[in-house]
């Protein structure tokens, strides 16, 4: 029992240390100049849209503007690291979100629509012909919100999969607590993905892969869909990053077999040869680029239509379209979790179809 | 494409390729396997004693057979031992029987044997009490009869007879 609350501890104090050092960080606002506050709900609500599924340097929680006007952020500041000529650490809080420039070292740095440009001390920003900013961007190896999430993730896993291992040993083989919930979903990606797509002999290898991922996502999913509502999936570096290592597993995994059917495949004509071999290499990289584009799409396009949905009860403003939009919203949401496990799943899946792929031995010629 | 490939953060992705490789390299270690070989023991566990019981249950049929075989046995030599007794039975009663027929038969002929000994010993002797008593009568006879001529001429004529029917 004491080993079960102390997981629990080390979760809620994970969100401590995030949220005790809660700055308050209250920025007084200039009320006459501030045009903003007479914009359109719509844009504001698309806004608001947009920047939710962005990342950002700070660990915020909402914002407010209070009775004196003053634009209240809850949150925490997270340290943003640069390299420059130089490694630069130091917390978002020096930007102030946005409204301020960073002064490290004698560099000044200009937070812009969520990214990190190197200014001089005015904080100028040129442009070019398509409006997109010309400032050189230091290489950004920021403890962004998103990497703050996959961290808390991989202590999250860490600890409940070292957990469930150790009770297998201490009660004689037979899962126990969570053990008892994950161990019908290890088995069931053992014995209906990785088996039956890989192969009984070479399944083995693949299955510390096709457990993490499978678990990373679902969890990483799960965790967009609570109010933190920090959603890492939905940025195309994350479902690069995982896309990539099926690609490169896929690739230096492969048998004799899996690049004969791609470059010289066997039992066509000659000159079919030749147009397949192109054909057939870009089919390998479209696998996973697929695997990646499908896993954002989808979370994605799950976070605009709930949160847009979730607005329009602002839009609608009386009692009957919010009602059913907040109707709207309760149904959608239920679909989201199902879509984050659903996600989690065909990106188990086809990776696994891809390593089957890749280690398949072809009897005969076809 | 565009928005896609501005919205690339290289530090996520730095971030994101280092913890996932970690992640995935801590917990093959610490979890994966443990949890997959504490499954895997317990499931060869499981099949090792299915396995053994319908081992079990086989040999209890094989024991079980062979009782049967070895009771079949049993009764077959058993019944052999009575089939042999009875045929040694009916094997000493012939000979028995025959024993007896022989010697039965054999002392018959002992007795007919000596019967016909005794018979014939007899006759012998009636032969020679029969001569000669005849001799005694005959010569009582011829003491008798031969006294007149006439009863010789008719005694040699009757014997005449007698001899020319033959």
């Amino acid at each position: 029992m004491r080993r079960k609350f102390s997981i629990k501890k080390i979760t809620f104090l994970l969100f401590l240390v995030s949220f005790v050092s809660v700055a308050q960080h209250n920025e007084k606002k200039d009320v006459a100049n501030a045009p903003k506050e007479e914009k359109d709900l719509k844009v504001t609500i698309k806004e608001y849209i947009n920047h939710h599924l962005l990342d950002s340097y700070d660990f915020g929680l909402f914002s407010y503007t209070n009775d004196q006007n003053e634009k209240v952020h809850i949150g925490s500041p997270l340290p943003v690291i640069l390299w420059d000529n130089g490694l630069k650490v130091f917390l978002s809080s020096k930007f102030h979100y946005g409204e301020t420039l960073a002064e490290v070292d004698g560099n000044y740095y200009k937070l812009y629509h969520n990214k990190i440009y190197k200014t001089d001390a005015q904080g100028t920003i040129n442009y070019d012909a398509e409006h997109h900013p010309t400032n050189a961007k230091p290489l950004d190896f920021s403890i962004t919100k998103n990497v703050v999430m996959i961290f808390v993730v991989f202590l999250i896993m860490f600890f409940m999969f070292k957990r469930m291992a150790s009770a297998y040993q201490k009660n004689n083989g037979m899962p126990k607590g969570m053990g008892r919930l994950l161990e019908p979903i290890v088995l069931y990606i053992r014995d209906d993905i990785a088996k039956p797509n890989i192969g009984e002999k070479n399944y083995k290898r693949y299955m510390s892969y096709l457990l993490t991922i499978f678990f990373f996502v679902w969890i990483v999913n799960l965790f967009g869909l609570t109010p933190i509502g920090v959603n890492i999936t939905n940025n195309i570096a994350v479902t690069f990053c995982l896309a990539l290592f099926t690609y490169v597993i896929t690739t230096f995994t492969a048998k004799k077999d899996y690049w004969k059917h791609i470059f010289w495949m066997p039992g066509v004509p000659v000159p079919m040869k030749i147009i397949l071999a192109p054909i057939e290499f870009l089919g390998t990289i479209i696998k996973p680029f697929s695997l990646m584009i499908r896993l954002y799409a989808n979370i994605t396009a799950g976070h605009i239509v709930l949160m847009s949905i979730i607005g329009m009860m602002f839009v609608f403003n009386n009692w009957l379209g919010s009602s059913l939009s907040f109707f709207l919203a309760f149904v959608l949401g239920i679909l989201e979790l199902l879509v984050a496990a659903l996600q989690a799943y065909i990106f188990t899946m086809l990776s696994a179809l891809y390593f089957g792929s890749a280690v398949e031995e072809h009897d005969e010629h076809h | 494409m565009d928005k896609l490939l501005s919205e690339f953060s290289l530090g996520l992705f730095f971030w994101q390729l280092l913890l996932f490789v970690g992640l995935v390299l801590l917990l093959k270690k610490f979890a994966w396997k443990p949890i997959l070989d504490a499954v895997n023991e317990r499931e060869e566990g499981i099949k090792k004693a299915l396995e053994s019981a319908e081992n079990a249950k086989k040999e209890m049929q094989n024991l079980a057979s062979d009782n049967e075989a070895l009771i079949k046995e049993a009764r077959a030599e058993r019944d052999a031992m009575l089939k042999e007794a009875r045929e040694i039975r009916e094997k000493m009663i012939s000979e028995a029987k025959e024993d007896a027929k022989e010697q039965g038969a054999k002392m018959i002929e002992n007795a007919v044997t000596a019967i016909d000994q005794e018979k014939q010993a007899a006759l012998a002797h009636l032969k020679k009490e029969v001569g000669d008593l005849s001799m005694i009568i005959a010569k009582a006879i011829l003491k008798k009869e031969l006294s007149s001529q006439e009863d010789q001429i008719k005694l040699v004529e009757g014997m005449l007879k007698d001899v020319t029917l033959n």
